[in-house]
């Protein structure tokens, strides 16, 4: 068994929820990959399997199709012993007027330690976090265009394995960022480490004021790739042409797609390529730099996604709900009653007027 | 019955009254206004003092009242104590319930629905039927039956033929045209002001050029018209800017924002909550300072609730999938005194000239927004510095989606007389009443 299995959640984290990266801090991601790198070596066992969350239950809820996260959070979890069940919904269902809160309080009443949550609109996790207290684990596996924070870590913790001080390294994100929870995530998360994180999109697929998040915007593939030592791609869609933010795919592609052509042209000559997937072969990605051999990490990110899972699920559900942060105040403690859905309380360090 | 209201500061902007007076209400009129009206003239004296304004009670031009169709959200009668409870003696009811406010009976049924309430409610009835943009309603009839103004609000009129159309046949009448400023192409499915928080919170943006587009595009159908424009419900610095223009140009255009708006920002919408939502949204923090300075400067007109009912149920949504809308009746004059006069931005006659005599006027509401001898008795008393929290429980519209909820306020009324009769009183705010001789 790992040593951080042994112990109860340290000093550094005590959450119950992971709902957005633009709140861990510093301290809490270095525990969070801390204790990914000592559940990592489990993957690599013949036998995939400690006792750690043994008799805990934690439900997939996928409002949204996923199979590698939702597959992801499975593994993670049964890794650990917990037991996992998976609730999928279609997004209709919900528009109909189906209560994710109900939903989500019905399954807690039936014992379920954790919910493991995707879906298409932003912000469900911070109003279930905001009904539920502290009594419900909610890990946010993505939603809406705000965040999804366990690919942000396992993207941190891929790329510290072959960079380990990422402070100043230029970290470059391409595509559709409008659209994009992962680029959200990763912006937020690799400020704390002191890179130094550009995007690049048509200006048709960078949202307002996306520098204000922390990082420099390019419309210009050259100017944006210039000496990266890391390059992320993001999966562009079809769709985005049907809604007029791109004239064409084959417009997007020649002047967006990362080939091996443009990183040997504009970046450092061992810079690093990932990609969250499923991937658009030929779209904002070239073959041969997708399955470049030294330079990809797309397959580790994936195995790393596993780790860092396990260390979320970990963390949350080992940290007393009496001593985990309130979710809205992040004062520590627990929650005054759930009695009113959506309770007005301001966020500490969030400037709201009145 | 004769009321006599002894010793408050009567503000009365449209007659340029501010002054300690005595006010005397017989019956449903307001009999007499002097200095020391000898308390024997009253079936009941209520003392005040001279902290207390005593104003034209409220008007509020833009109100949901979902009657008929949404009895769950409000109706006409809950509508009413909230917006009595509020202050207000005068509001206007927008059409967009279920049948739509179009035509002759529908009219008849909001007037109707109104007398039993003993305040003034005046419906605005839609430009188009159905609210769907495309056959004129009867304008000329409705007005004979009671319409005030004209409005598709929910909707703009997206059509700018239907619009120059409309506002040719409305000026005959001399109604305004209610302006909901939106070019609904723009939006695309935005929910929140498109801005530095719509990208931190990933949600999709409405930008402010969505309204001030269409601002532009009435201010010249006005030019080239000259019929009425009020624009509603108005929340971007750009579409200030348009509008104070125009009225340098004499156009004849008005407009009002609303209380949330001059509170609050777009970084509200940080928790996800809901009662946060609305359209247009609430915008940026440079937004708001320019709506401050437009009603100090009297660009905008009117302050407006836009009280728009929703039940909790249908509130308890993911963000983008819950419906627009806030209620306000109960907590705009304590966000109006609290923001605008408690800040020194206004004094207390454009306090009232802006929740009642001017609103009166844009929609010639005769027996609103004055107190004058003769006048119907509609008179709001107001406590400007007392503090309270709200309590969204308290309330007696039958929704609770309000941004304000926890928010301590300063300033409330504590005495409403609706057509003469004590509607609201809040007994701990008075002193003892003294018995007549």
């Amino acid at each position: 068994m790992s040593q951080a299995a042994q112990q109860p959640a340290t000093v550094a984290w005590n959450r119950r929820h992971v709902i957005d990266s633009s709140s861990l801090t510093l301290e809490e991601v270095k525990e969070v990959l801390r204790t990914a790198q000592s559940f990592a070596h489990i993957l690599s066992r013949p036998v995939k399997k400690i006792p750690t969350l043994r008799g805990k239950v934690v439900v997939n809820m996928f409002y949204e199709n996923s199979t590698r996260t939702r597959t992801s959070f499975e593994l993670a979890a049964q890794y650990l012993s917990a037991d996992t069940v998976n609730f999928s919904v279609s997004t209709s269902s919900v528009k109909k007027g189906e209560s994710l809160i109900d939903t989500a309080e019905t399954l807690a009443a039936m014992g379920t330690d954790a919910v493991v949550i995707r879906h298409s609109s932003s912000g469900v996790c911070r109003q279930l976090a905001n009904y539920f207290g502290n009594r419900l684990c909610i890990l946010n596996a993505g939603d809406g265009y705000h965040d999804h924070p366990t690919q942000g870590l396992l993207d941190l913790f891929s790329l510290q394995s072959r960079i380990p001080d990422l402070a100043g390294k230029k970290i470059v994100i391409v595509g559709d960022i409008l659209h994009s929870r992962v680029a959200r995530s990763n912006i937020h998360l690799l400020n704390l480490f002191g890179a130094d994180v550009h995007v690049v999109a048509p200006s048709t697929l960078l949202p307002a004021q996306i520098e204000r998040l922390g990082c420099t915007a390019h419309t210009d593939i050259a100017s944006g790739l210039e000496n990266a030592d890391v390059v992320m791609c993001l999966r562009m869609q079809l769709e985005r042409q049907r809604a007029g933010l791109i004239p064409a795919l084959r417009e997007y592609i020649r002047f967006y797609s990362i080939t091996q052509e443009r990183l040997a042209r504009y970046c450092k000559p061992d810079v690093l390529v990932m990609h969250p997937g499923p991937m658009n072969r030929g779209v904002e990605i070239a073959s041969e730099v997708a399955d470049h051999k030294e330079n990809s990490l797309i397959t580790n990110q994936v195995t790393n996604g596993v780790a860092i899972r396990m260390a979320l699920l970990y963390l949350c559900l080992s940290t007393p709900v009496d001593r985990a942060l309130d979710p809205l105040t992040r004062s520590v403690g627990l929650p005054e009653g759930n009695g009113r859905l959506y309770q007005a309380r301001q966020v500490e360090g969030e400037r709201v007027s009145v | 019955m004769k009321t006599l209201l002894k010793g408050g500061r009567v503000i009365n902007p449209a007659t340029g009254l501010d002054a300690v007076m005595d006010v005397l209400i017989e019956e449903s009129r307001i009999a007499v206004i002097e200095k020391d009206i000898p308390a024997s003239q009253a079936d009941e004296v209520i003392v005040l003092s001279s902290k207390h304004w005593v104003v034209p009670g409220l008007v509020d031009v833009h109100v949901h009242f979902r009657d008929p169709g949404s009895p769950d959200k409000e109706t006409t009668e809950s509508g009413a104590a909230a917006a009595l409870a509020g202050g207000f003696t005068t509001v206007c009811v927008m059409p967009n319930t279920s049948p739509v406010i179009d035509s002759t009976p529908m009219i008849q049924y909001v007037v109707n629905a109104a007398k039993p309430t003993g305040m003034q409610i005046h419906p605005i009835a839609a430009v188009t039927r159905g609210l769907e943009g495309q056959e004129m309603t009867s304008i000329g009839t409705l007005v004979q039956n009671g319409a005030v103004g004209f409005s598709d609000d929910g909707r703009p009129v997206s059509s700018a033929n239907m619009m120059r159309k409309a506002l040719e046949y409305s000026k005959m009448y001399d109604v305004p045209i209610v302006c909901h400023a939106e070019d609904d192409s723009l939006c695309c499915g935005g929910v929140m002001h498109e801005g530095y928080y719509s990208t931190l919170l990933g949600l999709p943006g409405i930008p402010s050029v969505c309204e001030s587009v269409m601002v532009a595009r009435d201010i010249e159908l006005v030019r080239y018209t000259g019929g009425r424009v009020h624009f509603a419900h108005v929340s971007s610095k750009e579409s200030v800017n348009l509008i104070r223009q125009a009225k340098k140009e004499g156009l004849p255009v008005t407009a009002e924002t609303t209380p949330h708006y001059l509170a609050l920002t777009d970084a509200c919408c940080q928790g996800y909550d809901p009662d946060f939502k609305m359209n247009g949204p609430l915008r940026s923090e440079e937004d708001r300072q320019a709506l401050l300075a437009a009603v100090q400067d009297g660009t905008i007109d009117v302050i407006a609730t836009d009280h728009a009912p929703h039940t909790p149920d249908e509130k308890a949504m993911p963000f983008d999938c819950a419906p627009n809308g806030v209620i306000g009746l109960e907590t705009s004059l304590g966000v109006i005194l609290t923001h605008c006069y408690h800040t020194g931005l206004l004094t207390p006659t454009e306090v009232v000239r802006i929740m009642s005599s001017r609103p009166a006027e844009i929609f010639k509401l005769k027996d609103s927004g004055n107190i004058a001898v003769g006048q119907r008795a509609d008179v709001t008393v107001i406590e400007p510095d007392a503090e309270w929290v709200v309590d969204p429980s308290q309330f007696k519209s039958k929704s609770r989606n309000t941004p304000f909820k926890g928010q301590t306020l300063k300033g409330r009324p504590i005495l409403v007389f609706a057509n003469g009769v004590k509607r609201v009183e809040d007994q701990s705010a008075l002193k003892e009443p003294v018995p007549s001789r």
